[in-house]
């Protein structure tokens, strides 16, 4: 199986509204999720100021975007993928 | 809940919302349709309906724009007149208060107890009733039951239960105050009694339902700023560790949202410790058992308030923040000075300290970022002219103070301890030592576990934020490069 990318965005919006927590993934996974994940901080996504993408915190998981992002709603998109 | 949460986000949501609206000058005008726009009729509700959720948002936006909710007296006054009284207001009201409890958000759970959950089998072992002290447990329909009346929670029972069917059901902020300063009024919602509070900030941080909010003063801050008054952000030790980015582009960041300078408390930290070391070894030399830090403004409450015999031994020394504000007016006699960190207790020191005019918390200033659209991460790096010592900015952490005393300190009969974070516990303890058993003659006191990397208001995981922190202060300080 190929690594799975998680994309937390950690520009000013994101990280005010919660993505810091997120970037702790590791602390709320097993070791075997965390063996198939890569968790990458990335600079702002420039999502936030479009309405459109709903809204902040915003995390990707590979390609998938994942909106008012928790800790939850990120393991539950990379659950599915990985099955 | 150190934590994200939901509550967490909805406050950080207001924030940044008012302060969206006062830099754009709408706040007057719009800050009534807030509620309903952020709970319209057909999106969904948080509580039972939009309605309440509107009705109790309607109160945390009177508290973000500074106005107590228990000094409401007429419940028609439309937050446009409380936006119009703060941006109006020159000063902090001489009655700021520094908490408040919405008492409609307030779920007034039930008292706190043990409460055996239907997980239980009515065992013939029974050990609950056997090993209950106070004969407070029966068994009814093949299940044991606890006679509230008798019940003194001592928690015997649910440790001794095979099937782990006994819950303590907490009140988390009255759990979480190590001074019993929250309580119930005859409706079962809380109330703060000041008379003993201590500000650390902990039912504000524990109450699920987001009932305790402070009063902020982010727009009496945002305002003069505008206005073009002379703005100095004094920065907390502990904010260099609450957002991804390296530390002097978040002073640039800071500058960004239009105050005039930027100035680390953590200079004042490094006169503290100065200070408290000359006085620690003159003090151990004239004889007296030991000396306690007085840099955090929590505990400082809490010997006024609780510990009243401990008095004699606290440090006389100012807080860092005092010290620095100290400085800054004298050499901008008018100028406006706004400390910003993670704590709830700087507050109210703010509010009896002459040289420190505001206070913001590292929630509100990331939420001023987000208003101003500023991106930290593209910020330039401010050089800062003289930046402080890499002791005074560990103050941050637990241990901080103590590595930065110790480093000053020639004597070589020095025994210090740390007391990391204020609790019941703790506090008995420091009775103790103040009662003559104590074995130390230095003690450090930080009323959040882990130091101002753990403060109430902080957006950043303690752990992140230490790592953060240490990164900095293990880097030699340079001086600034020749203009």
């Amino acid at each position: 199986m190929d690594t799975i990318k998680v994309e937390i965005c950690t520009g000013t919006t994101c990280y005010v509204m919660g993505a810091g927590d997120i970037l702790e993934l590791n602390d709320h996974i097993d070791e075997h999720m965390a063996q198939n994940i890569e968790i990458v901080g990335s600079n702002c996504m420039d999502l936030c100021k479009d309405g459109q993408y709903g809204k902040a915190p915003f995390v990707k998981v590979n390609n998938t975007l994942v909106s008012e992002a928790t800790v939850l709603k990120v393991v539950e998109e990379i659950h599915r993928q990985m099955t | 809940m150190n934590c994200d949460n939901n509550a967490n986000r909805i406050r950080r949501k207001l924030l940044i919302e008012v302060a969206r609206l006062q830099l754009k000058d709408r706040l007057e005008d719009n800050i009534d349709r807030l509620p309903l726009a952020l709970f319209p009729r057909q999106g969904t509700d948080i509580r039972c309906c939009v309605y309440k959720d509107r009705a109790i948002t309607k109160y945390r936006l009177m508290a973000i724009m500074g106005h107590g909710v228990e000094k409401e007296t007429n419940e028609l006054k439309p937050l446009s007149d409380y936006a119009r009284e703060s941006l109006q207001r020159a000063a902090p009201a001489p009655d700021h208060s520094v908490l408040t409890v919405i008492d409609e958000a307030c779920s007034a759970c039930t008292r706190a107890r043990h409460y055996v959950t239907n997980v239980c089998r009515g065992c013939v072992a029974r050990p609950c009733m056997i090993n209950c002290p106070k004969d407070a447990i029966q068994i009814v329909d093949s299940r044991a039951v606890i006679d509230g009346e008798k019940c003194v929670d001592c928690g015997k029972c649910l440790k001794v239960c095979p099937y782990h069917a006994i819950v303590h059901i907490p009140v988390p902020c009255e759990e979480n105050c190590p001074v019993g300063a929250i309580f119930k009024d005859e409706t079962g919602r809380e109330q703060i009694d000041y008379d003993k509070c201590i500000f650390c900030g902990n039912c504000l941080q524990e109450c699920p339902f987001g009932a305790i909010m402070e009063c902020s003063q982010i727009v009496d801050v945002i305002q003069k700023i505008k206005q073009g008054h002379h703005v100095i952000a004094m920065i907390a030790p502990a904010l260099a560790g609450q957002f991804p980015v390296e530390y002097d582009r978040l002073l640039s960041a800071v500058l960004k949202l239009g105050f005039h300078q930027v100035v680390e408390v953590a200079a004042g930290a490094d006169i503290a410790a100065e200070h408290e070391s000359r006085e620690l070894q003159e003090k151990i030399a004239a004889g007296q058992p030991f000396m306690t830090t007085s840099c955090c403004p929590a505990y400082l409450q809490a010997v006024d308030k609780h510990m009243p015999e401990l008095r004699p031994y606290v440090s006389s020394t100012f807080t860092p923040l005092h010290y620095s504000a100290e400085r800054v007016k004298q050499e901008h006699p008018d100028g406006i000075t706004v400390f910003i960190g993670p704590c709830v207790a700087k507050r109210q020191e703010a509010l009896h300290d002459r040289y420190v005019d505001y206070v913001l918390t590292s929630e509100e200033i990331g939420a001023m970022f987000v208003a101003a659209d500023i991106e930290i991460a593209d910020c330039e790096p401010f050089v800062m002219d003289s930046p402080s010592g890499n002791n005074g900015r560990g103050f941050a952490l637990i241990g901080g103070p103590t590595h930065a005393v110790m480093a000053l300190t020639e004597s070589k009969d020095i025994q210090s301890t740390l007391i990391d974070g204020l609790d019941k516990k703790s506090i008995r303890l420091l009775k103790t030592y103040a009662k003559g058993k104590c074995p130390y003659n230095f003690i450090e006191v930080m009323s959040c576990q882990g130091g101002c990397v753990s403060g109430p208001c902080n957006i950043t995981n303690p752990r992140s934020a230490e790592a953060k922190i240490r990164k900095i202060i293990e880097k030699p300080t340079l001086p600034a490069p020749k203009v």
